[in-house]
C-alpha cells in the first residue's frame, strides 16, 4: 500500500502484543464456520414443526386480475394455506415510497408480481398446489420502453403518471459553445446482483400474535418498518435477527420473502421457511437499471472541457423501490470526476412494466460511467490527445467545486490514481502461435482461435461516487458496545444492527473495538432489531457510518471506566488511560486493574451516530452539497478480441482507488477484486434480457457471470489520503471498483476493434457486425 | 421411498424421500447436513459439489434415489478432529471467503483438484475450478488459497494423499 500524508487520530492504547487492531488484516471470525458448511445462512434455517411457503407470481407484464380461485390449491394433501392480497392486514411497502403491494391486488404490474402464497409441509407439495390456484387476468395495455413511458399516450404504470423523479442540473451559461463538439447516445441493459445465497428466511410465530423473523438481508430497520407497515403490528411484536446472507450487492435491500413468511406464519401458527430457486431469485428481488443516455461535451482544441449536455433515463419498472435515489446519483455524479465549468443535466426516473429496478453496487453511477468515459474517449481522439492525459487535465483536485457547486474537501486523486494504472507493467504480449495456451485465447477451450484475428486493445476509465445516503437523508448507525471481565479475561462484546453480507464488517468492528479499548477478545453479537438502527449495508457506507458509530460507543466505554476508576483511586480523570486490562497513569504507571475497577459489573454504552448532514439539491438547478463524501478509482484494462467471432478475453484488469485509510488492508483488496469482476460482467456479459417486459433468462445458464477463466489477474495499487471528515480518515470502498472497470473493458473492446459499441453488455455480434 | 446410504464415513438411513427430491435436498434437508449449498439446483454453479464414490459431482443434479448403498464425503466431511483439513484453512488464511455461500462447493473441488494433482499450474487450478461461481471475491484470493493449500500439503510428511479421503 502507498502511505499517502495521513491524519490519523492516534489511537488511544497502544498495547504492542495486542493483534488485529485497525491497519491489520486479522481473519474474520466466521471464516471456520463457512470453510465448514457450519456457518448457518437463511436457507440452512430449521425449527421443529417448520413448514414451507412458496409464492404464486403473475406470468402477465400488465393485467387485472379478475378472479383468484384458490380452492384446489387449499384442497391439496399436504398443503396449510393459501393467501392472496384479501389476507394482507396492512398497506403497501416499498424503500422509499410505499408503492407496492404485498400481494398483487386488482392489478399485477410486471412479469413475476407476487400474487399468493402458499404453505405446505413439503416445498414441492407447495409448488404444485400453487400451479392449482386459478387467476383470471384481463390484460391491460403495457410500457415496457423508459423513453416512451414519459409520452403523454403511454400507458399509466401507476395514477399520478410515470414520472418518478426528474433531476434537473443548470450551471453556468445556459448556451454554451465550444470549438470541439463531441455526443453520443448509449445504453446499458439490465444487470443483476445475482449473489449467490438465494433469497431466504424463517419466520417463527409467537404465542402473542407477534413474530421472529429470521432473514437473508441489508438493513434490518427498514425491512422492519415495512413488515410492521404490512402486518399492522406494532414494531415490539416484528423483531428480525439477521441470518446468514451469501452476498447482496443492492439486491437486499427491498423486502422479498420478509412480509410472505410472516403472514404464513400468522395465519398457520407455524414456522415458514420460505428459499427462492434461481429462477425465482431472478424475480424476487429489484436489478440495476436500464438506462438511456444521451451526451454532449464540449472543450476547446486542447482538450479542456467547456461544458456537458446530459440526458439520462433510468428504467425504474413497475414500483419504486430506490429510483429517485438512483436518479440523484446517476444526476449529481453522472458527468464524471471532471471540471465542467458549464453544465446541463436532465435525469429521469419513469416507471414501465418492465420487472422493478433499484440498489445495485455503483447506484446509478456505474450506467453513467459507460456513457461519460466512453465520451472522454472520443474527445480524447478528436483532439489528438492521450486518452489518460485528457483525463488528468480536467479532472478533479481537492479544492475543486462538482457540478452541484459542492466543495471537493477530501484528496480528489484523478490524475495520480490514472497515472499509477497507466505506469504498472503491461501483461506479456501474446504468445506466438506455436507456444499458445488455449485458456488465455478468446473462446478458451473451445479451441476457436490459435490467434488468428485476434487483437489487442488497452482502455482506462476513472470515476468517482458519494459514500452514505445523500440529499439530506437522515443517515446514521447505531453502536452498543460493553465491556466487563469475563473468565478473567476483559471482553468488549459489541452490539449493531449493521447486515454483514459478506463484506466483513464484523471484522472492522472488531477492530475498531480493539483499537479503541485495547481489548483482545472482542465478541460480536448477532445482528438484530433489538439495538438501533444502523442503516442499511449499501452506499459504501458501513465501515465509516457503523465504524463511526462503534468507535464513538467504545469512547463512552472508555471514558465511564475512566470516571469510574478516577472516583475510586481519587485520582484526576484527565491522568488516567485505559489500556486493555490496566489503568495506568499518564506517567505510564499501573495504577489499577480493569478487574479492580469494574469487579463484576459490565460498562454499557448505546450510541447513535452520525456523519456530517448533506442537504436537498435546488430543485431547479440542482445545486448543493449532496453528499457527504467521494471515492475515487480508476482502472486499465486489456483486452484481445478475435474480431472475427467477436470473442473478448481480458488479460488485465489494473486498478488504483484511494480508501482514506484501510482499516483491513486484505479486506480492501477483497472488494476491489470481487468489485471489478461485477463491473467487468457489465460490460462483457450481464443482462437480464426483457422482451415486451418478459424476462427471458431467469437462470445461471442463461444469464452469465463471470468464472475464473473470465477474470483476469489484477494489480491493484491501494492509495489512503485520509478524509479528515471520516473516523479514522475512512472512505468508502466497495462500490467504484464496480463503476470504472466495466469502462475500462469496454473502452479497451472499443481500441481493438475500432468499433463505435455504445451498448453494453457489448455481445459478439455487436463486435462482427457491420 | 427409504434410501439408506454412507455419508462422511456413516451408515445413513432416511425414509418418505419423494421420487424427486436430489442429493442436495435430502443432504440439506434430511439429514441435517446443509454444508451443500443451492444456489442454482441447475448444474451451473458448483456451490452444491460433494463426492459421490470419490468422483466430484453437483448434488443438485443427483437423484436421491441415484446413491443407494454409494459412498458420499460432503465439505462438513472434509475435516476431522486434527481440525481443518488444509485446504479450508487455506481459504481462511488467504481471505477466499467473503459471504461464503460459494465456499464449501470450492473447498470439495479444490480438495479434489489437489487429490489429483499435487502441484497445479494457474491454468490447471482456473480449468479446475471454472464450474463454481463466486459473486463476491472476483476469484484472485480463491486461486491464491488453492495454491497455498498445494505448499502445505507438499510440506505435510505424508503429502497430499495423507490427508485426502
Ligand atoms: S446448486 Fe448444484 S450446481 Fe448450483
Ligand atoms: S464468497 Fe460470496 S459467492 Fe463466493
Amino acid at each position: 500500500m502507498t502511505s499517502a500524508p495521513t491524519k490519523v487520530p492516534a489511537a488511544p492504547s497502544e498495547t504492542a502484543a495486542l493483534r488485529g487492531r485497525i491497519g491489520d488484516s486479522p481473519l474474520r471470525p466466521d471464516g471456520t464456520l463457512k470453510v465448514q458448511g457450519e456457518f448457518a445462512f437463511g436457507s440452512d434455517l430449521w425449527a421443529d414443526e417448520m413448514i414451507w411457503g412458496v409464492t404464486l407470481r403473475s406470468p402477465h407484464v400488465h393485467a387485472r386480475i379478475v378472479s383468484i380461485d384458490v380452492g384446489p390449491a387449499l384442497a391439496t394433501s399436504g398443503v396449510y394455506t393459501v393467501l392472496t392480497a384479501e389476507d394482507v392486514p396492512g398497506g403497501n411497502v416499498g424503500l422509499d415510497h410505499a408503492d407496492q403491494p404485498v400481494l398483487a391486488t386488482g392489478v399485477v404490474r410486471y412479469h413475476g408480481e407476487p400474487v399468493a402464497l402458499v404453505a405446505a409441509d413439503h416445498p414441492e407439495i407447495a409448488r404444485q398446489a400453487a400451479k392449482k390456484i386459478r387467476v383470471v387476468y384481463e390484460e391491460l395495455p403495457a410500457v415496457t420502453d423508459g423513453r416512451r413511458a414519459l409520452e403523454p399516450a403511454a400507458p399509466q404504470v401507476h395514477d399520478g403518471g410515470n414520472l418518478l423523479r426528474h433531476l434537473k442540473i443548470r450551471r453556468g451559461n445556459p448556451d454554451p459553445v465550444a470549438p470541439v463538439v463531441v455526443s453520443l447516445d448509449f445504453e446499458v441493459g439490465m444487470q443483476d446482483q445475482a449473489f449467490l445465497g438465494p433469497e431466504s428466511g424463517l419466520a417463527v410465530p409467537d404465542d402473542a400474535g407477534g413474530i421472529d423473523l429470521y432473514v437473508a438481508t441489508q438493513w434490518l430497520h427498514a425491512d422492519q418498518r415495512q413488515i410492521c407497515q404490512a402486518l399492522g403490528l406494532p414494531p415490539e411484536k416484528v423483531r428480525l435477527t439477521l441470518a446468514g446472507v451469501g452476498g447482496a450487492f443492492g439486491g437486499r435491500e427491498d423486502l422479498s420473502i420478509h412480509v410472505h413468511a410472516c403472514l404464513l406464519a400468522l395465519r398457520t401458527g407455524k414456522p415458514i421457511k420460505m428459499v427462492y430457486n434461481r429462477e425465482e431469485s431472478f424475480f424476487g428481488h429489484v436489478h440495476r437499471h436500464p438506462a438511456s443516455l444521451r451526451y454532449e461535451f464540449g472543450a476547446d482544441h486542447d482538450g479542456l472541457l467547456h461544458y456537458a449536455k446530459a440526458e439520462i433515463v433510468f428504467d425504474g419498472g413497475a414500483y419504486a423501490s430506490s429510483t429517485a435515489a438512483v436518479v440523484g446519483n446517476g444526476g449529481t455524479l453522472g458527468l464524471g470526476p471532471y471540471n465542467i465549468p458549464n453544465v446541463q443535466v436532465d435525469c429521469y426516473g419513469v416507471y414501465t412494466n418492465n420487472p422493478p429496478c433499484g440498489a445495485m453496487r455503483g447506484f446509478g453511477c456505474v450506467q453513467a460511467a459507460f456513457a461519460h468515459e466512453a465520451l472522454m474517449d472520443e474527445l480524447a481522439d478528436r483532439v489528438g490527445m492521450d486518452r489518460v492525459a485528457i483525463r488528468q487535465l480536467n479532472g478533479m483536485r481537492e479544492g475543486d467545486r462538482n457540478i452541484t457547486g459542492q466543495l471537493i474537501d477530501s484528496a480528489a486523486p484523478v490524475a495520480e490514481l490514472l497515472q499509477l494504472v497507466q505506469d504498472m507493467p503491461l501483461p506479456a504480449e501474446r504468445l506466438s502461435e506455436d507456444e499458445f495456451d488455449l485458456l488465455s485465447l478468446p473462446g478458451g477451450v473451445s479451441n476457436t482461435t490459435h490467434g488468428e484475428g485476434v487483437v489487442r486493445g488497452i482502455g482506462y476509465a476513472v470515476t468517482y461516487k458519494n459514500v452514505g445516503f445523500s440529499e439530506g437523508f437522515d443517515d446514521y448507525s447505531t453502536a452498543r458496545v460493553r465491556l466487563e471481565i469475563t473468565a478473567d479475561e476483559p471482553t468488549v462484546t459489541v452490539h449493531t444492527a449493521a447486515a454483514e453480507v459478506g463484506q466483513g464488517l464484523i471484522t472492522v468492528e472488531q477492530q475498531i473495538c480493539r483499537t479503541e479499548l485495547g481489548v483482545q477478545r472482542v465478541v460480536v453479537h448477532p445482528r438484530d432489531t433489538q439495538v438501533g438502527s444502523a442503516g442499511s449495508t449499501s452506499a459504501s457506507r458501513q465501515t465509516y457510518v457503523t465504524g463511526g458509530a462503534v468507535k464513538a460507543a467504545c469512547e463512552a466505554v472508555r471514558a465511564k471506566v475512566l470516571e469510574r476508576a478516577s472516583t475510586m483511586l481519587d485520582l484526576e480523570l484527565s491522568e488516567l488511560v485505559l489500556d486493555g486490562a490496566q489503568i495506568v497513569s499518564i506517567t505510564g504507571d499501573v495504577v489499577a486493574s480493569l478487574q479492580d475497577v469494574l469487579g463484576t459489573d459490565a460498562v454499557d454504552e448505546t450510541v447513535k451516530w452520525s456523519h456530517r448532514p448533506t442537504y436537498p439539491i435546488d430543485p431547479e438547478t440542482g445545486q448543493g452539497d449532496a453528499h457527504v463524501q467521494y471515492a475515487f478509482s480508476a482502472h486499465r484494462a486489456v483486452v484481445d478480441v478475435d474480431t472475427e467471432l467477436g470473442l473478448v478475453k481480458v488479460i488485465a484488469l489494473d486498478t488504483a482507488q484511494d480508501v482514506g485509510k484501510a482499516i483491513n488492508p486484505d479486506a480492501v483488496v477483497g472488494q476491489i477484486q470481487g468489485g471489478s469482476a461485477q463491473g467487468m460482467g457489465l460490460a462483457l456479459m450481464e443482462e437480464i434480457v426483457v422482451t415486451d417486459g418478459r424476462v427471458r433468462n431467469p437462470s445461471f445458464t442463461d444469464y452469465l457471470i463471470p468464472t475464473i477463466l473470465d477474470m483476469p489477474p489484477m494489480k491493484i495499487e491501494v492509495l489512503e489520503y485520509a478524509d479528515p471528515h471520516a473516523p479514522y480518515g475512512v472512505r468508502g470502498v466497495g462500490e467504484p471498483p464496480t463503476i470504472s472497470s466495466g469502462p475500462a473493458v469496454a473502452a479497451a473492446i472499443r481500441r481493438a476493434t475500432g468499433k463505435a459499441l455504445r451498448r453494453v453488455p457489448i455481445r459478439p455480434e455487436h463486435i462482427t457486425e457491420g | 421411498m427409504r434410501i439408506t446410504t454412507t455419508v462422511n464415513g456413516a451408515r445413513r438411513e432416511v425414509d418418505d424421500v419423494w421420487e424427486g427430491e436430489s442429493l442436495l435436498y435430502v443432504l440439506r434437508e434430511r439429514m441435517g447436513l446443509p454444508g451443500s449449498k443451492n444456489a442454482c439446483e441447475q448444474g451451473e454453479c458448483g456451490s452444491c459439489t460433494v463426492y459421490l464414490d470419490g468422483i466430484l459431482v453437483c448434488s443438485c443434479l443427483v437423484a436421491a434415489g441415484q446413491v443407494c448403498d454409494r459412498d458420499i464425503v460432503t465439505v462438513e466431511g472434509l475435516s476431522d478432529q486434527q481440525g481443518l483439513h488444509p485446504v479450508q484453512q487455506a481459504f481462511i488464511d488467504c481471505g477466499a471467503v467473503q459471504c461464503g455461500f460459494c465456499t464449501p462447493g470450492l473447498v470439495v473441488t479444490a480438495h479434489g483438484l489437489l487429490a489429483r494433482t499435487e502441484h497445479p499450474t494457474d491454468p490447471e487450478i482456473r480449468e479446475a475450478l471454472a464450474g463454481n461461481l463466486c459473486r463476491c471475491t472476483g476469484y484472485e484470493k480463491i486461486l491464491d488459497a488453492v495454491r497455498l493449500a498445494a505448499d502445505r500439503l507438499a510440506d505435510t510428511p505424508a503429502g497430499s494423499a495423507g490427508r485426502l479421503r
